[in-house]
């Protein structure tokens, strides 16, 4: 037992340092397998080591750990760049699941025991608790998953706002009343488990699928908290440790990218934004006309500059562009143009998304400048190529008070002396709007495929 | 009211334990750049897998159908947690690379 103690501090070591080094490029990785060492030994030492673990169950424990394994290193394996967020709400989610089968078995124990009323009030509490966040963590994350593989919608019912408020506080008391005893059936568990899986459905489905990243963030940390009620319920460190480090953490990860877009976090939450809600104002409708470029004029344009900026969006993720992308900067650099990446923190579909696809390809990470770095490099900067990306360079975020991304940082690309934007057509982004920069004198627009129009381009260059 | 008091007095290590983490967490987050964002969520992820501890004592004292049953798809999906994110996070970071020459 005592060694098992000795076990449980090292893993929760391992876990800030861990978190610690997931912050820095250089030590990241670093980081992530010390991390998983400390898991690995505190899962090791609980089955060989923990009281009470009868040895006729070791078959279903390594059972099920030969299982979870098989199944997530598949699936973590297989899973693409691009699917990258809604994999991690994935199996956030089963982890939140985790947690609130956790409860249920433990109030079966009470339950075993005698009646419930009588059990600690502090335990029953901790049991409730755990499994309405887990529930809630779980129905969410799928919804969460559904939307970004695009299989679920949003959908607004009427009064959805007020309908989650009353439905979360109706939870909150039904728990709080089994607590202190005034509900004696034991069934109130299952209308517990019943309505948290409601509510997490209807939070998280009135919003819109940009917003995904945000929600699952703050349900990374909600499982987090689940996890630290384990860590209550058995009085262990590690559980408590590793559960409340993720739930702050997350909590305050979740606050930096509602920063990184200019909104709040109630904002996100409520306001629809990409959602069904289109009083919110569409902004100004553009008239103007547009004009296109060929690819072979696009070529020489960039041949002869000092300078290019790539602007890579989620169309650049979609077309898994991203190799001849950095081809493209290679036959660049050899002409001796400087090539750099401008990486607005929400482009794709996650902060860091772009980063995390253009390192595949071998990009160096020093080449991806952030937004405040680069936006004052945009004035000496000859072209800008925006590849499938549209909110993020659209300046009715700065002049247009209607519009609804307006006040969300922007690239100034509109600053640079060409812009060229790389679309598939003249859709509107994901916030639904129209983007005047398309209708600038200084820009053109090349139409296509980001990856068929990158490799046509890289040709062009390399025939030149 | 008495039954909180008693609470907080038999778990003063634990609820300082847990204020102290809050703050760890805060501060471990606060200067990261936005290009870790991604793998730094997907390494929490992982690290809240640590319920799976929990799943594994459900499971080793379950004595009944429910419990063992219940016990085994909890350390399934725990074990989801835990490996897939850390899987998923090592991949994403595989590809954090100084530029070769």
């Amino acid at each position: 037992m005592n060694l098992l103690q000795i076990i449980y501090l090292i893993a929760s070591l391992t876990f800030i340092i861990g978190i610690k080094m997931l912050g820095k490029p250089e030590s990241a990785r670093r980081g992530n397998l010390i991390a998983a060492f400390g898991m690995t030994i505190a899962i090791f030492g609980t089955i060989f080591l923990y009281e009470g673990i009868q040895t006729s169950n070791y078959g279903w424990i390594f059972g099920g750990l030969v299982v979870g394994t098989v199944i997530g290193t598949l699936m973590a394996k297989k899973v693409k760049m691009t699917g990258m967020p809604q994999m991690v709400s994935f199996f956030n989610g089963m982890g939140g699941a985790c947690a609130g089968i956790i409860s249920l078995v433990e109030f079966n124990h009470i339950l075993q025991q005698g009646d419930f009323l009588t059990a600690p009030k502090v335990k029953l509490a901790i049991i409730f608790l755990g499994l309405v966040i887990g529930s809630i963590s779980f129905a969410g994350s799928m919804i969460a998953y559904g939307k970004l593989v695009e299989k679920i919608k949003d959908k607004v019912l009427p009064l959805q706002q007020v309908v989650n408020i009353g439905l979360l506080l109706l939870i909150l008391g039904i728990a709080a009343a089994a607590t202190v005893g005034y509900i004696s059936t034991p069934n109130v568990l299952f209308l517990i488990l019943v309505l948290s899986l409601l509510y997490g459905v209807l939070f998280v489905m009135p919003i819109g699928g940009a917003d995904m990243p945000v929600v699952i963030s703050l349900l990374n940390s909600f499982t987090g908290v689940a996890a630290a009620m384990g860590g209550f319920l058995y009085d262990n460190k590690v559980m408590l440790f590793g559960g409340i480090l993720v739930g702050s953490a997350g909590t305050l990860l979740t606050v930096v990218m509602c920063k990184a877009m200019n909104r709040s976090l109630t904002n996100v939450l409520i306001g629809n934004f990409g959602g069904g809600n289109k009083d919110a104002g569409e902004g100004k409708a553009i008239t103007g006309s547009i004009k296109e470029i060929s690819k072979a004029d696009a070529a020489v344009l960039m041949k002869y500059s000092k300078k290019v900026v790539i602007v890579p969006g989620y169309g650049l993720a979609v077309a898994q562009a991203q190799h001849i992308c950095h081809e493209l900067e290679q036959v660049l650099e050899d002409e001796g143009v400087e090539v750099k990446y401008a990486i607005h923190p929400v482009a794709g579909r996650m902060p860091g998304h772009m980063n995390v696809l253009l390192a595949e390809s071998n990009v160096s990470y020093d080449k991806l400048i952030e937004m405040d770095d680069i936006n004052p490099e945009f004035k000496t900067t000859d072209v800008v190529l925006i590849v499938g990306a549209n909110d993020v360079v659209n300046p009715a975020a700065k002049n247009d008070p209607s519009s609804p991304i307006y006040g969300m940082p922007i690239l100034d690309v509109e600053d640079a002396a060409h812009t060229i934007v790389m679309k598939r057509s003249m859709k509107a982004g994901y916030a639904g709007i129209e983007n005047e920069l398309f209708f600038s004198p200084k820009n053109s627009m090349l139409f296509g495929d980001a990856k068929k129009t990158l490799t046509e381009l890289v040709s062009e260059l390399k025939s030149l | 009211m008495n039954t909180i008091i008693d609470f907080i007095a038999n778990n003063q290590l634990m609820i300082y334990l847990v204020i102290l983490m809050i703050f760890v967490g805060i501060e471990l987050i606060e200067k990261v750049p936005s290009v870790l964002h991604t793998p730094l969520m997907s390494g929490a992820n992982a690290i809240h897998g640590v319920v799976i501890i929990g799943a594994i004592i459900i499971m080793g004292e379950a004595e009944n159908m429910y419990a063992t049953i219940l016990g085994f798809i909890a350390v399934v999906l725990g074990t989801l947690n835990v490996v897939g994110g850390f899987v998923v996070t090592d991949r994403m970071l595989e590809m954090f690379k100084k530029k070769k020459k």
